[in-house]
């Protein structure tokens, strides 16, 4: 099957949906790639390049498989050819009208952005990896408008502080923010309502500055819920104390198929010292920030630059092209099992289920929800749900224990005592000394150190080489077969006691302590 | 104070010693004058049991034999303990074992050859006296059973374990219906051989037990051979025991039920710690669930490359090791303990968690970190260190695969549920060193290898470990 990747006819669209290196991987899968001319180009990839990696150039809307970063606009879609699949971050979340255009056409539409958040699906994930470099690129803009150093440092001409920035909202591009602005050398906090990304934060050197409140949640989707009033209110008083102290605020918090929460009231922005600088990556959704104008930077009357770029992946067109391509050839390679050029869609996987906005003409979104197994607290409580079942049989078997345990007793105590009472009275005394050896035996090993297990053993083996006391008693005695034959188990035996001592010793010298 | 019951107390004495040594080796501080005791009580047995043999008008040539066959044997024993190498310590043990088994089934033939065999002898005549002619006979045929499962059992071992032979579990047709016959012909035979003692009963005896024995090790797979090798140390025990009944020795039968049930305890610790049944290991019949598992999609894995590793590792705070058989085979333990050293040297805190029973002999692993001189205060159990793991930054898995297996912990359904594992995948970083994608002992796949915080490092351990620390700058404040 020929694969196209459009030339963004977005205004302002600098990403392109394949690299020269994804397509190499995608002409290894089979396919047949035809790349519109000049779709690159503002990536930096040169038609040239596409060429040597194995792609055609030419029309690139009437192939079988269409990649392309946005959706398509009236007239590209009318030029899809019938049957075609057109795979693209479609938004069908926030545009309805989108999903029914679609459906008007007999294609197969899937949407890139509506990959449910499963470990599985990591690797198709285009809103993480947009998301990170979104993150990366707004402490960037936001140095970039910053008047200071972000690292503190004590020159000949003076002392300087770091810079301080918050982070509102631990997701991946909170997280790639977090990273970005640590490694400049600024002193970061984080906020965020799901108290699990502490430990994320932490490990990437930030600050968690926790609100605390009763209902910290996280939905069953793996992103945070809206939050409760009171929460807000906390959250809010947080947010107004840390706008006295910090100066670079990064809002991150966005909540799937609803506008953006405010978090960052006027008043608060007015609190901000002069100079200082607000990044709001949600602006798209309407932001988080009061006086925030998607796809703009304003400058508030106290001297607050507030960022509003939508475009921040954008912005670093050739990173952004790669990660979207490499997601685009991920979710290729799940559709092409058997890497022989033709795509087959699987309606019972449940990736490729929740990615299909219209199946041959006909509407199948929105997909039935996924649960999301690989978020902590998620998975905890079904797990707590289930414990007390899985719980019951242990618990019925701990309480047959006791029992079997008690009835055993008498059993072998019985059977004992009928060997006993019937054994000769020579035979006596070595059965009392056999039993209550093997009780030391069992006490004596009950509590031996893990580590020394080997050792153990070869000692034991070592002393288990007694038997040559047998064989010892047995040799000498006139008969010549019996003589021979103990002279051979003497043999064996003191290898035995001589060797399992002497490797005993050989391995306790060995063990030191630090 | 004749020389009978200075004998006697001596073998007091001795077993005395030998209980202060299986005591002294449960702790590192009294571990190694553990071994001494040990040593101590054997010198003691020994030297009585000679004044003994003396006493009891031994000839010249059989006190010349017997000291030349010591001499010999503990040349080649002490030998063997100089050359052998950590990582061959199971095949030794294992062999060692076999030594005990055969020299159980000469004692016991000895003994027929003393008694059973002339009928109107005076030892003969001695026992029937004192009515405990029948008893004697089937002392003979336990222990002559015994020594020749051990024996065999051995043999097979440490035929596995060296990988002269094939270790994967060899399955008869009803393998359980062949064990429980020969036990059903062995009480048979003694029956028999109680009511008429003849010569090829006990040949028969020896040869069903030496097949037993064969059978129930090659029916365990290689991955289980921690267990069976405490086991058949166990049944070394038990021979010693059976020989000390036939000799109305009180020494070998304490020794014997001290090495027997000590070995047997030791066993079943390994069986929970596999969550294998205790029972079905004894009757060698376990290992036959680990069938391949259904193929599954787990996704792709992902690799680094030992620089990408020596990164990590430098700018870790806290690291573990997780060790497994695969560490032994490539003698990686003198590059980990470097690797050790350095990250120490840096400020990581770096640690190891071993599984009960990684490896291929119990405290394996520990004893091949303390051969490369690595502190045993940082080498944890998996259950010191498990709940560590969550606040872990790297895990090293080298050459471990069924003892980190997640899917022992989240599937019910694999060969190796309910297996208690080390859940390095809670870590933040788990790099994996394997050969392959090849599955592990137990034959399932893994899907550690497959989780997003995972990656491969593929190559030789010894190799790769060594590039990682090549790749390490040197640490600060040094050249």
């Amino acid at each position: 099957m020929i694969i196209g990747v459009v030339r963004e006819s977005a205004p302002g669209e600098t990403r392109v949906a394949a690299t020269p290196s994804t397509v190499e991987q995608l002409v290894k899968l089979g396919y047949d790639v035809v790349v519109e001319s000049g779709a690159g180009a503002r990536a930096s990839f040169a038609d040239e390049q596409y060429v040597a990696s194995g792609a055609a150039i030419g029309d690139a809307l009437g192939t079988d498989i269409v990649l392309g970063v946005n959706a398509p606009t009236k007239s590209e879609l009318n030029l899809l050819r019938d049957g075609t699949t057109l795979i693209a971050i479609l938004q069908p979340m926030f545009k309805p009208e989108m999903v029914e255009a679609l459906a008007k056409r007999p294609i197969t539409a899937l949407a890139m952005d509506a990959v449910p958040r499963i470990s599985r699906a990591q690797s198709l994930d285009v809103l993480s990896s947009m998301a990170n470099i979104a993150g990366y690129r707004a402490v960037i803009e936001a140095a970039n408008v910053f008047g200071r150093f972000f690292t503190g440092q004590i020159t000949a001409a003076g002392k300087v502080p770091p810079a301080k920035v918050l982070v509102a909202g631990v997701g991946v591009a909170g997280l790639a923010a977090i990273g970005a602005a640590g490694s400049l050398g600024a002193i970061v906090r984080a906020t965020d309502p799901r108290p699990e990304v502490a430990e994320q934060v932490k490990s990437l050197g930030g600050e968690y500055l926790s609100v605390e409140a009763a209902d910290v949640e996280v939905s069953a989707t793996g992103y945070a819920k809206e939050m409760s009033d009171d929460y807000n209110t906390r959250a809010a008083a947080l947010y107004a104390e840390q706008c006295h102290e910090v100066d670079i605020l990064i809002t991150t918090a966005l909540i799937p198929g609803r506008p953006a929460p405010t978090l960052i009231t006027s008043e608060m922005v007015a609190s901000m010292r002069p100079g200082s600088v607000i990044v709001d990556m949600a602006a798209a959704n309407g932001g988080n920030v009061e006086g925030t104008v998607p796809g703009q930077a304003v400058v508030t009357d106290n001297g607050v630059t507030i960022l509003g770029y939508t475009d921040l992946p954008g912005r670093l067109p050739t990173q952004a092209s790669q990660l979207y391509g490499t997601n685009l050839v991920n979710l290729l390679k799940l559709m092409t099992p058997e890497k022989d050029g033709k795509l087959v869609l699987d309606f019972d996987d449940v990736v490729q289920r929740s990615i299909t906005v219209v199946r041959h003409g006909e509407s199948t979104w929105p997909p039935p929800p996924v649960q999301v197994t690989s978020a902590t607290p998620a998975t905890a409580r079904p797990a707590a749900t289930q414990a007390p079942e899985a719980a019951k049989p242990v618990s019925a078997l701990r309480r047959l224990e006791p029992l079997r345990r008690h009835a055993l007793v008498p059993v072998v105590g019985a059977l004992l005592f009928l060997l006993a009472a019937f054994a000769p009275r020579e035979i006596l005394g070595h059965l009392t000394v056999f039993s209550l050896a093997i009780v030391i035996g069992y006490y004596v090993i009950g509590n031996v150190h893990h580590a020394l297990h080997t050792p153990l053993m070869s000692v034991t083996n070592a002393i288990s080489g007694i038997i040559v006391v047998g064989a010892l008693l047995q040799i000498g005695h006139g008969n010549a077969g019996i003589t021979a034959v103990a002279t051979a188990a003497i043999l064996l035996a003191s290898i035995n006691v001589f060797g399992g001592f002497a490797v005993t010793r050989r391995m306790l010298a060995m063990f030191s302590r630090s | 104070m004749s020389v009978e019951t200075a004998a006697a107390s001596a073998y007091l004495v001795a077993a005395l010693l030998f209980i202060l040594a299986l005591a002294g080796l449960s702790r590192h501080e009294t571990a190694k004058s553990g071994n001494l005791f040990g040593i101590a009580g054997m010198v003691v047995a020994l030297v009585a049991t000679v004044a003994l043999a003396i006493d009891r008008n031994i000839q010249g040539v059989g006190l010349g034999l017997m000291v030349a066959a010591v001499v010999v044997g503990a040349a080649i024993g002490l030998q063997r303990a100089r050359v052998v190498q950590m990582t061959g310590m199971p095949e030794l043990i294992a062999l060692l074992h076999s030594f005990v088994g055969l020299a159980a089934v000469l004692v016991g033939w000895n003994g027929y050859l003393g008694v059973e065999r002339d009928l109107n002898g005076g030892e003969a005549q001695a026992l029937r006296s004192a009515q405990t002619l029948g008893i004697h006979h089937a002392e003979v045929f336990i222990g002559v059973f015994i020594g020749a499962v051990t024996f065999t059992g051995s043999i097979v071992a440490y035929l596995k374990l060296s990988a002269r032979i094939n270790s994967k579990p060899l399955v008869l047709p009803g393998k359980n219906y062949l064990n429980l016959g020969a036990l059903v012909l062995f009480a048979a035979l003694t029956i028999w051989f109680c009511i008429s003692p003849q010569l090829w009963l006990i040949i028969a005896v020896t040869l069903v037990a030496l097949l037993l024995g064969v059978h129930l090790v090659a029916s365990i797979g290689g991955g289980d051979m921690p267990v069976v090798v405490s086991m058949l140390n166990s049944y070394s025990g038990w021979a010693a025991a059976a020989s000390g009944f036939l000799l109305e020795n009180d020494l070998l039968i304490i020794t014997g039920a001290l090495v027997g049930s000590s070995g047997a305890y030791l066993s079943y610790i390994m069986c929970k710690a596999m969550n294998r049944s205790f029972v079905s290991v004894i009757g060698g019949g376990f290992g036959i669930e680990a069938g391949p598992a259904a193929d599954k999609d787990y996704g792709e894995h992902r690799e680094m490359s030992a620089e990408q590793v020596a990164e990590v590792l430098e700018s870790a705070r806290s690291v573990v090791i997780t060790p497994g058989y695969g560490m032994a085979v490539a003698q990686a333990q003198y590059g980990v303990a470097e690797l050790t050293r350095s990250l120490r040297d840096r400020g990581v805190e770096v640690r190891f968690g071993i599984h009960p029973v990684a490896g291929r002999l119990p405290g394996h692993m520990n004893v091949l970190l303390a051969e490369a001189k690595v502190p045993y205060d940082i080498v944890l159990e998996m259950d010191e260190i498990n709940d560590d793991l969550a606040d872990t930054d790297v895990v090293l898995v080298i050459g471990a695969n069924d003892t980190v297996n997640p899917a022992a912990a989240d599937d019910p359904t694999s060969p190796i549920a309910g297996m208690p594992v080390l859940r390095v995948w809670e870590a933040g970083q788990v790099i994996i060193f394997k050969r392959s994608m090849a599955s592990g002992y137990a034959g399932v796949q893994n899907p550690l290898f497959f989780r997003e915080n995972s990656a491969m490092l593929f190559g030789d351990a010894k190799d790769r470990v060594q590039d990682i620390l090549s790749a390490l700058p040197s640490p600060v404040g040094q050249r």
